[in-house]
């Protein structure tokens, strides 16, 4: 065990693990965190939360993470590189594990021009494969960066992102297969609409045996709305929506359940694929549809390990 | 070549607050080729600031205000000119903001802004960029620098953003730099360069050696102590 975490524990049982994206407030609220956390804790492994997900200022994702932690539900810590330096991340990592969170979601994160401080400086020190390479170091070799010694463990289970749909196409494996090599123990990719493409990226996947060396949780978000899905299609950068989905959404009587039923489809398609060892969904602002969906896919109960 | 554009006039002017009398300096090099300073804009200067109520004490355009030595030995024909004014609006980069304002002893304003180049260089527009890094990449990455070419100067790959082709930060103007370098590499068989893993590079390199700092090379001929910013011209 690399480190005990609730959902390192449940892959290697061999479940299909069920881990949800949890948003930190745009405030300071503990009570908005575990109300969150007590909706999300029966239907899911692990629930990861966001670090100033879109560069829109948020509450740190450490502080959301300890809080998650005590209401019983074990956090993945997202961490971005845009907003801090290698002293910084380090710094981060000994706090995270001294609060008990035991999962690291390593990104590059999105552009800051993208959020409502488009004009911060972004820092960019180490780009995520680098994170990743960092945080095994501190964990397998107890020594920082530098190449201080590190006084304590740090038993971290050390996650990172894959799109099987941004460009170039080709090199989403071989990015893929640095962040294994760099020291990736799980994946959670971007969100599946084209399964097709999706299995087509799998089938690459796994014959670079891929599957066997990291776990892979196929991304998922429920459409809410059609104006919803028409944004993701139009305007999200990494995601790819078929149009066919924006039709069916449009044409929708209760667009909802029409979102909770494409949902459901994908994950039927996604979970018999091989090398897939779990589903990650990002409700975003709709978490109340997790508890939902995971009982109607038959995810629930979630295994006690 | 260093770009620069105008400051919006009520900020040179709020610059200018309760000084009546100005010198006004342009400069024949980049600033010259960007509009902003070249003898016309200066003349223009000359009558918006009349206009706004100043006084011009005089004005000069000389060549390359980034060049010290030829700043001194071209003001020399101004001194009176500028011994009698409150200040000096220089209207180039900031480069020659400095050496006005090192050279002669007087409040010294600018009346541009220095552009980013993202690390281009020489005199002609081209889309080769170069941050100086200290470390050079350009043999993993087909010869197209990551640190410029990738918004986001990602070492070990692109982020999750692009879309066909383009970059997700202004995706109508600019290309993802990661798809040209795999395009390139692919391109030159050399794929395989994609699996190297580059570690995190010692930043520390961006900064200038020590042992140049300070020397003729650095400096291209100038002094050590001219530098300092303490020797003025003549009487200034
Ligand atoms: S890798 Fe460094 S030295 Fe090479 S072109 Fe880019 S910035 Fe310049
Ligand atoms: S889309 Fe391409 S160029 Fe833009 S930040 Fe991502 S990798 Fe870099």
């Amino acid at each position: 065990m690399k480190s005990g975490s609730n959902l390192e524990r449940v892959l290697e049982e061999g479940h299909f693990a069920v881990t949800a994206e949890l948003g930190p407030p745009k405030g300071s609220s503990a009570e908005f965190v575990r109300r969150k956390a007590g909706l999300l804790k029966p239907c899911c492994d692990a629930a990861n939360i966001t670090d100033n997900q879109t560069a829109v200022v948020r509450m740190s994702s450490v502080a959301a993470c300890a809080l998650v932690k005590q209401e019983g539900l074990d956090p993945v810590m997202q961490m971005t590189c845009r907003d801090r330096n290698r002293i910084a991340i380090q710094s981060d990592l000994l706090g995270a594990v001294a609060l008990g969170i035991r999962n690291l979601l390593c990104l590059s994160g999105d552009h800051q021009k993208f959020g409502n401080h488009p004009g911060s400086k972004n820092v960019h020190d180490l780009d995520s494969i680098q994170l990743i390479g960092a945080v095994r170091k501190m964990r397998d070799e107890a020594q920082f960066m530098s190449g201080d010694k590190i006084s304590g463990g740090m038993p971290l289970f050390i996650g990172a992102a894959a799109n099987p749909y941004a460009d170039p196409f080709e090199f989403r494996v071989l990015r893929l297969a640095k962040k294994v090599k760099a020291g990736a123990d799980f994946i959670q990719t971007q969100a599946v609409f084209d399964v097709e493409r999706f299995a087509k990226w799998m089938e690459m996947v796994r014959d670079k045996g891929l599957d066997q060396k990291v776990r892979i949780l196929a991304g998922l978000i429920p459409i809410k709305s059609v104006g919803m899905a028409r944004y993701m299609r139009d305007y999200v950068s990494g995601l790819m929506v078929p149009d066919e989905l924006v039709d069916r959404m449009e044409n929708a009587k209760d667009a909802k359940e029409e979102g909770v039923q494409i949902a459901l489809e994908i994950i039927e398609q996604i979970r018999d694929i091989p090398g897939v060892h779990g589903i990650h969904i990002m409700a975003v602002a709709w978490e109340e549809v997790v508890p939902l969906i995971t009982e109607r896919a038959g995810f629930l109960p979630r295994p006690i390990v | 070549m260093l770009v620069s554009e105008q400051k919006p006039l009520e900020e040179i002017l709020r610059s200018l607050e309760g000084e009546g009398r100005v010198f006004l300096l342009g400069c024949r090099g980049c600033a010259e080729a960007c509009q902003t300073g070249g003898e016309k804009e200066v003349l223009a200067m000359k009558e918006t600031l009349e206009g706004a109520g100043k006084e011009i004490a005089g004005w000069a355009a000389l060549d390359f205000l980034c060049q010290k030595g030829l700043v001194k030995t071209g003001l020399y024909p101004f001194e009176d000119q500028i011994v009698s004014a409150d200040s000096i609006l220089t209207m180039c980069c900031g480069i020659g903001v400095q050496v006005t304002s090192s050279v002669v002893g007087k409040v010294t304003h600018p009346a541009c802004n220095t552009i980013s180049l993202g690390g281009s260089r020489g005199e002609w527009w081209g889309s080769e960029r170069c941050l100086e890094c200290g470390d050079c990449l350009l043999d993993l990455t087909g010869g197209i620098c990551p640190l410029t070419a990738c918004t986001k100067s990602l070492i070990n790959g692109p982020c999750g953003g692009a879309r066909d082709g383009r970059c997700e930060f202004e995706p109508e103007v600019r290309e993802c730099g990661w798809q040209l370098i795999y395009e390139r590499l692919k391109k030159l068989d050399r794929l395989h360069k994609l699996r190297e893993i580059s570690l995190p590079k010692d930043f520390a390199r961006m900064q200038p050696p020590k042992d140049l700092r300070g020397t003729a090379f650095w400096s291209l001929g100038q002094r050590q102590e001219e530098r300092t910013g303490d020797e003025t011209l003549g009487t200034l």
